[in-house]
């Protein structure tokens, strides 16, 4: 699984011999923040590509010559700095969400994930899968970012509390999809992990599935044999609402109730 | 299939200081070490009675006077050091091999039960699970094959500990069989199962490939619980077979099965469990 995704030459031509830190490679080198890409100026430079941030940030203009580090038009007043850098997270975040589904964006994952720099999946089966973090929400304030597992495709909570800072929607909901699209043979890579689930044994006998404390998340890792199966989904009538489908979990709920 | 962090188990348990401080009881310094939470606490009785030691001395060398040094018995000072610590180790390996065979008595159930509820063994990190606590479990029950993993009682999978302390644990301390015991006897630590799942969408809709495999995987689910519906059914009718003739004799079958049918009588009572499957 060592092998790389692509070859890397890139590299900002905004930011060619730069002595002075800036503040993108500040916020992304402070604690907690090493899921982030450096945003390159030229993207942010775009108002194309800002299209509609305006609404979601406060003190836009004063956050954007923050993150670009302009010399702001009216001098700022120093109570309100810590203001206006709380508005300059938030639209960076925005931005890096909107950046990442680019094709340079794609790219500089595809080095961190190569790195495992987003970490290695938590299940057992999945042999140290390295994870993608993603959001389950595009607007801020919701959850804090996620680790998307290409293998058993689940998402989990990153294992340290620094990370409990970063917005889900700094990365967002669809980058993940497009990593996967760009880069085929992450999922190819994944597919002979996919057939072993985890069995409960007591004495080294599996548990009967018919007993009350039998499998009954079976489904949530199984993968068909013959993938061509999956196929067959596509030419049935459309299914049945499953959200509310109450069969599983009305007779479980009302099986531990009973024992409780 | 033995996996690569176990080759430290040496490392790992010379990691702390040595064991044998005067004042304190062997066993409280061990729980106590950093990386030991997941074990309990073995009673003294049970690792002094032989019994429970058979077939150990195959693996642990100074058995005695490791089960000595356990009991606070032995005074390891007065050994030379290539043995003081051997016997050292062997007393940890000792109470290791010891407590896999503890945690599935009654008392060592209960134990472990206490800090399950108390997370004391991590909560599970997959998001759907909303920190159900997890569970320490072997994937052999000799010892050296593998280390400890953690078994979610929600999610019904397997996990490896965050913290490399706990992933160096050889997993026969616990066994294969500690999370399917402890569930046996504490049937309410079953946690509601759900059927919430993550899919990767891209501009909201979902990727294609991801959506036909979940809705082929929630028709193995729906094919499941058709299966335990019928077999539920059926025994249910048994159950009522059986209760019509005389029920005299209060034994400890005739109480299951009562408390069986009681269980049945409240699940068709509740309105939407059974109409509803039988309509799928
Ligand atoms: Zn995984
Ligand atoms: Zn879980």
């Amino acid at each position: 699984m060592e092998d790389k995704l692509l070859e890397y030459n890139m590299t900002d031509p905004s930011s060619e011999s730069e002595e002075v830190e800036t503040w993108i490679s500040h916020y992304c080198s402070s604690t907690g923040h090493d899921y982030f890409v450096e945003v390159f100026e030229d993207f942010i430079e775009d108002d194309f590509n800002l299209t509609g941030l305006m609404f979601l940030v406060p003190y836009y203009k004063e956050a954007l010559e923050m993150i670009l580090d302009l010399e702001p038009e009216d001098p700022l007043k120093v109570p309100s700095i810590p203001m206006f850098e709380h508005s300059a997270e938030l639209l960076y975040g925005l931005i890096h969400a909107r950046f990442l589904l680019t094709k340079t964006g794609l790219q500089i994952m595809a080095k961190k994930y190569d790195e495992a720099q987003f970490g290695t999946c938590p299940r057992y089966y999945c042999d140290g899968t390295r994870l993608l973090p993603t959001g389950r929400h595009d607007l801020p304030g919701y959850e804090s970012v996620r680790l998307y597992c290409p293998c058993c495709c689940d998402v989990y909570v990153p294992p340290n509390s620094r990370y409990l800072n970063v917005d889900g929607a700094f990365f967002g909901t669809s980058f993940v999809g497009l990593f996967l699209k760009m880069f085929p043979e992450v999922e190819r890579n994944c597919i002979p992990l996919r057939k072993n689930i985890y069995e409960l044994k007591l004495f080294g006998f599996r548990i009967n599935e018919m007993s009350y404390s039998g499998p009954r998340m079976k489904w949530l890792r199984q993968y068909p044999e013959d993938p061509s199966v999956l196929d067959e989904e596509d030419k049935l009538p459309p299914p049945r609402t499953d959200e509310k489908d109450d069969d599983g979990d009305v007779k479980l709920e009302t099986d531990q109730e009973n024992r409780a | 299939m033995g996996d690569k962090s176990i080759d430290q188990k040496v490392d790992y348990y010379t990691d702390g200081s040595e064991s044998g401080l005067s004042e304190e009881y062997w066993v409280d310094w061990f729980l106590r070490a950093k990386g030991n939470e997941y074990f309990c606490e073995v009673d003294e009785d049970f690792i002094t009675d032989r019994f429970n030691l058979t077939g150990l001395s195959t693996e642990v060398s100074h058995l005695q006077y490791a089960a000595e040094l356990i009991t606070d018995a032995l005074d390891l000072d007065s050994f030379q050091d290539p043995v003081r610590q051997e016997i050292d180790a062997d007393a940890k390996h000792l109470y290791g091999l010891i407590h896999a065979r503890y945690i599935l008595t009654p008392r060592g159930l209960t134990k472990m039960m206490e800090k399950y509820k108390l997370a004391h063994f991590g909560k599970c990190p997959r998001v759907n699970c909303y920190f159900n606590p997890l569970l320490p479990v072997g994937l052999y029950d000799v010892a050296g094959q593998s280390s400890v993993k953690l078994y979610c009682t929600k999610c019904e999978d397997l996990y490896i500990p965050k913290s490399t302390r706990h992933a160096n644990i050889d997993g026969a301390y616990f066994g294969t069989s500690f999370p399917a015991m402890i569930l046996q006897a504490f049937p309410q630590l079953l946690p509601t199962k759900t059927n919430e799942r993550h899919v990767p969408t891209i501009f909201g809709f979902k990727m294609h490939e991801h959506a036909k495999w979940a809705r082929w995987q929630d028709k193995q689910r729906q094919e499941m619980n058709k299966r335990i519906q019928q077999y539920n059914k059926e025994q249910q009718n048994i159950q009522q077979l059986k209760a019509q003739p005389n029920n005299s004799t209060p034994s400890v079958q005739s109480q299951q099965s009562q408390t069986k049918s009681q269980s049945q009588q409240s699940q068709s009572r509740s309105p939407s469990a059974q109409p509803q499957v039988e309509a799928a």
